[in-house]
């Protein structure tokens, strides 16, 4: 596929991604272009989520966990020796499939969790953050009045919106998205897209799904997994239209997946 | 009505009955002791007998103030020392706990919770009194915070182990490194959970008397001073209740009440402490 000129923020090489000595996700070499929504599509047990967990070294985390190949963050790979995961993850925020605000904290404490981990910041500079990341997960206007308010009391919709609001509030280059809207309901599925194509003008977004109505109105470009493999990835347009892999053309018209 | 339909039924009534029964049966002894202390205790309860000190054998009267700042001083010794090792050592377990120490750990707190009080005490004397030659207030809370110290880190850890996986990974995605992670999100969390079981773990070492008879060792008169011998409520109560006076059998029960007390009040600050949380404010 090609970049039509745009940066490309983040590419990864030969990734591999195992559990033990079993692969989840072979040699996956694909690119996604700054300020752009890249959609990762494919049945269940495909190795999507897996492959979005390799982009932020979360993969490394779960049991038995580990990686070939290379994912390059504005050209430098995040699994060069000597390179901090914490630190990484700082630079690629991430959202999951199920909200998960702190219960402990309230809503604005939420949103700033992220912001003091790198140290103690004035106290004028983290509200305007909190404001800036509320605005921008359109929730503001919804608790703007509650900030001190408890976290998990807010809808799923809302709670999930706070944890985008949490995700870019320390000013993430890339955005992780996770089924976002699995757990959602229509008017919360629909705000989250919405969400979306205002977020791409300041990062650059990857989000997983089952849902392909949903990649075709949300991705600029859509990749489609199978067993562990990349099978295509093109302009989301050209997926739906016209794909080249009959496997991506037998899943996408709904014959198996 | 079918046949079956109403076999169903009884069997239902007589199984909910049957339990009803256990039910009473399993909170019957608590009710009972409680009335038994309030009827022989209470009488004998008035602010003397708070704020004095014991009177000589036959005389009437006096009070068991020693005992009383006795028991605050040791389970607050007690806690000191087993609050920061056992919680400590939960959160080891429920966050770092995977591998080999792990298990050892785990396996070792469930033998020593299991260890009779009374071992403990012998333990505490050979270690902490014998070398020392004399018996303290101080050896006496270091054995009741070894009682403490196992219990406590079973329920951290298992209070921590409840804290759901997801909100861990978000700490994590956040870029929260992994100590902070586990005190911020995971211990935070589960703090309510973890209070609860420090209460509960001093409410046990309060009642104890088997491992201070041989550290504390008990003490006629009102002391401060840790690095001597000091009297504990539980000490004063085997030591009337095992006495030749009438006198001391009352104070005994009067004592007994005033502990019984105490735990109680614990145990509902404790339910207390955990229903104030963050998420129902």
């Amino acid at each position: 596929m090609a970049p039509d000129n745009a940066l490309v923020r983040l590419e990864t090489k030969r990734l591999t991604a195992l559990f033990g000595r079993s692969p989840a996700v072979h040699e996956v070499s694909v690119f996604f272009p700054t300020n752009t929504v890249t959609a990762i599509i494919g049945p269940s047990g495909c190795g999507k989520s897996t492959f979005l967990r390799c982009l932020n070294r979360m993969h490394e985390l779960s049991q038995g966990g580990w990686v070939t190949g290379s994912v390059m963050l504005d050209g430098d790979d995040i699994y060069d020796a000597g390179v901090n995961p914490v630190v990484i993850r700082r630079q690629i925020g991430m959202v999951f499939q199920r909200p998960t605000p702190f219960p402990t904290m309230s809503i604005y404490e939420n949103v700033a969790a992220g912001l003091r981990v790198n140290g103690r910041l004035p106290r004028r500079d983290v509200d305007a953050a909190v404001e800036q990341a509320l605005r921008q997960a359109a929730l503001w206007d919804e608790v703007k009045d509650r900030l001190e308010g408890s976290a998990v009391a807010l809808s799923g919709g809302q709670q999930q919106r706070l944890c985008i609001a949490r995700a870019v509030a320390p000013k993430p280059e890339v955005l992780l998205l996770d089924e976002p809207t699995a757990s959602l309901d229509p008017a919360g599925t629909q705000r989250i897209e919405e969400l979306c194509h205002e977020l791409k003008q300041r990062y650059t977004i990857v989000i997983v799904t089952h849902n392909m109505q949903q990649a075709a109105r949300v991705s600029d470009y859509t990749a489609f997994f199978y067993m562990g493999k990349l099978v295509e990835v093109n302009r989301t347009t050209a997926i739906f239209t016209r794909p080249k892999q009959p496997q991506t053309e037998a899943y996408i018209t709904g014959r198996f997946g | 009505m079918s046949g079956r339909s109403t076999r169903r039924r009884i069997q239902s009534a007589v199984m909910t009955g049957i339990v009803g029964l256990l039910c009473i049966a399993a909170v019957a002894p608590l009710l009972f002791i409680f009335g038994n202390l309030v009827a022989k205790g209470a009488s004998s309860i008035d602010w003397n007998f708070f704020v004095q000190n014991p009177v000589p054998a036959g005389q009437t009267g006096g009070g068991v103030a020693h005992a009383i700042v006795g028991t605050g001083i040791i389970v607050g010794l007690a806690g000191l020392i087993g609050l920061p090792v056992g919680v400590g050592a939960g959160i080891y377990l429920a966050e770092y706990g995977g591998g080999k120490l792990g298990w050892i750990v785990r396996f070792l707190a469930d033998v020593l919770n299991g260890t009779p009080s009374i071992v403990i005490g012998i333990f505490a004397w050979t270690w902490l009194v014998k070398p020392v030659g004399h018996f303290s207030a101080l050896a006496g809370g270091a054995a009741l915070a070894v009682l403490m110290v196992p219990m406590l880190a079973r329920t951290t850890e298992e209070m921590v182990r409840l804290v759901p996986n997801s909100l861990r990974e978000a700490a994590l995605a956040l870029g929260y490194p992994r100590w902070r992670t586990s005190l911020r999100v995971m211990v935070r969390t589960a703090l309510g959970g973890i209070v609860t079981g420090a209460l509960v773990a001093i409410a046990r070492a309060a009642g104890e008397t088997a491992p201070l008879l041989f550290t504390a060792l008990g003490n006629l008169n009102f002391s401060t001073n840790i690095l001597q011998p000091m009297q504990s409520l539980s000490l004063q109560i085997y030591v009337y209740a095992t006495g030749p006076f009438e006198e001391w059998h009352r104070l005994a029960w009067a004592s007994a009440l005033v502990l019984m007390g105490l735990v109680l009040i614990l145990s509902v600050s404790a339910r207390w402490a955990t229903r104030q949380r963050h998420g129902t404010r």
